[in-house]
């Protein structure tokens, strides 16, 4: 196992060392909050030399992402990042690189979406992002921040997945905040991230036309070939992660799971969140119920298999979003529904959306989701209409 | 052109297109609505129709009359616009 060294590191620092660690050749990002430390720490690193990277100062997050196509179709190893308002500017441009097939890596620190204007963090700007094409997936800490983005490089360019990979990482909670940390040995995750060969790439010696129009005649083709890649690229990223977790000690799953031996109900989170829904997890079970924890880990492509075994035992699951799709609910909560319908009819779901823009989520209101979960669930078998409940919100009305 | 029969196997990665300039193959020609008839009796042998046609698919013939590839012309009619002559018309297409 990978000797290293314990250090202290903001999550945005641990991104930037994951990056030059991986001798990224062209970074192209623009910043804004809560993702500027990451752009920052690059552009240090390139400016003192410690990275041999092209950094490229744009105007726009639509320019990074462009110059981020650009830069991979050349063949170079490029790395963006960004946030919320920012994600969404960069909106129209994240799905070329994944149906042109090029290897960009980027990471997100999740950002609410305005309006009122808020730099704090939900998933808002995440599931905005669902439908790209990206190989995308949730840490919880600065150790899986530096961890999945290693990987990142070599599941984006592993020659039988090529498609771009977005590594979320919680804004403020993890961007802003300095935890301890292995961080391993250069020559170590060189050997992990290999020099790359792209198939085709820009070169006036083998010509060819990249990003071409797509008429009728063949567009549902390349859609087609496109979404069988993409859900090939499953077994790869398990894979790889296997392949880290022998070399440096750290395993990592589609989807993980906490104290789910014997379990009957479980949470499910995302992203920093997991951590405290872990205490509460702790908590219950001292309490005698029998609550686990299941944490998506891998958002795209959807890890179906993973997720059905996870929950095979349970009689209800408890989703928490950070995120609304308005006039539909919690996105994750929907997905997962669609996820297991027909799979197993005595599961119960109830979703609950929390931690919007920023808004704590503590250990009492996981312990809460899980009492009311159960109370909702009756109420769904008196045929009632139960809403997704907003936890935390005030009612007011006496105005 | 190439390429209408193909299926998702057949297609390179990120749809690649490894035929330099095969754009050439691909029959603007379906799109147009109206189609450009000349009198040559009254030509100039100016050649603006050359010069301005947005398609490129005007050529010059042995005795220096211009005509459109109609393969490629989309028949947007700027050659019969800017013809000093009005020597060029366009004609309404008709199913054959």
């Amino acid at each position: 196992m990978t000797k290293g060294k314990i250090v202290g590191l903001e999550g945005s620092f641990a991104v930037a060392e994951a990056v030059r660690m991986a001798n990224t050749d062209v970074i192209a990002a623009y910043p804004i909050t809560p993702q500027t430390h990451i752009v920052e720490r690059l552009s240090e690193m390139v400016a003192d030399g410690d990275l041999d990277a092209d950094f490229i100062c744009v105007e726009s997050e639509h320019s990074a992402m462009s110059a981020c196509v650009g830069a991979s179709a050349a063949g170079a190893r490029v790395f963006t990042c960004s946030a919320g308002q920012g994600l969404e500017l960069m909106h129209e441009v994240l799905y070329i690189p994944s149906s042109m097939r090029l290897p960009v890596v980027a990471v997100a620190a999740n950002r609410a979406l305005s309006a009122p204007l808020s730099v704090w963090c939900d998933h808002s700007d995440v599931m905005a992002l669902r439908d790209i094409s990206w190989i995308q997936m949730f840490a919880e800490n600065n150790q899986q921040a530096f961890d999945l983005t290693t990987c990142a490089y070599r599941i984006a360019e592993d020659k039988d997945v090529l498609f771009p990979t977005m590594v979320h990482i919680d804004g403020f909670y993890l961007s802003h905040v300095i935890e301890d940390m292995v961080l391993p040995e250069e020559e170590e995750v060189a050997g992990f991230i290999p020099d790359y060969e792209h198939p085709f790439v820009l070169d006036p010696d083998k010509p060819v036309s990249m990003g071409c129009y797509g008429p009728p005649f063949i567009y549902p083709e390349t859609k087609k070939a496109q979404e069988v890649a993409f859900d090939n690229t499953r077994s790869k990223i398990q894979a790889i992660w296997d392949e880290f977790g022998e070399i440096f000690g750290r395993h990592y799953s589609p989807v993980e799971s906490y104290k789910m031996d014997g379990a009957r109900i479980a949470l499910l989170t995302m992203g920093s969140c997991s951590e405290t829904a872990m205490l509460a997890v702790d908590e219950l079970r001292e309490a005698g119920v029998d609550v686990g924890l299941i944490r998506l880990r891998l958002w795209r492509p959807f890890p179906f298999n993973e997720l059905r075994e996870a929950v095979k035992e349970l009689d209800l699951l408890v989703v928490l979003d950070r995120a609304i799709s308005f006039g539909m609910g919690g996105p994750v909560c929907s997905e997962l529904k669609s996820a297991l319908y027909n799979k197993r009819e005595e599961l119960k779901i109830v979703g609950f959306i929390g931690g919007l823009g920023g808004r704590d989520i503590q250990i009492s209101e996981f312990k809460y989701m899980v009492t009311q979960a159960q109370e909702k669930v009756k109420a769904i078998e008196r045929g009632e209409e139960v809403e997704t409940e907003i936890i935390g919100v005030r009612e007011g009305g006496g105005r | 052109m190439g390429g209408e029969g193909l299926g998702w196997k057949d297609l390179e990665i990120g749809f690649v297109v490894t035929e330099p300039g095969n754009a050439s193959s691909y029959k603007t020609g379906d799109w147009r609505s109206e189609r450009p008839i000349r009198e040559n009796e009254r030509c100039i042998k100016c050649g603006l129709c050359y010069i301005y046609c947005p398609e490129a698919c005007i050529h010059e013939d042995e005795e220096g009359y211009f005509e459109a590839d109609l393969y490629y012309c989309k028949g947007c009619g700027i050659c019969a616009h800017e013809c000093p002559r009005s020597v060029i018309s366009m004609v309404e297409e008709k199913e054959e």
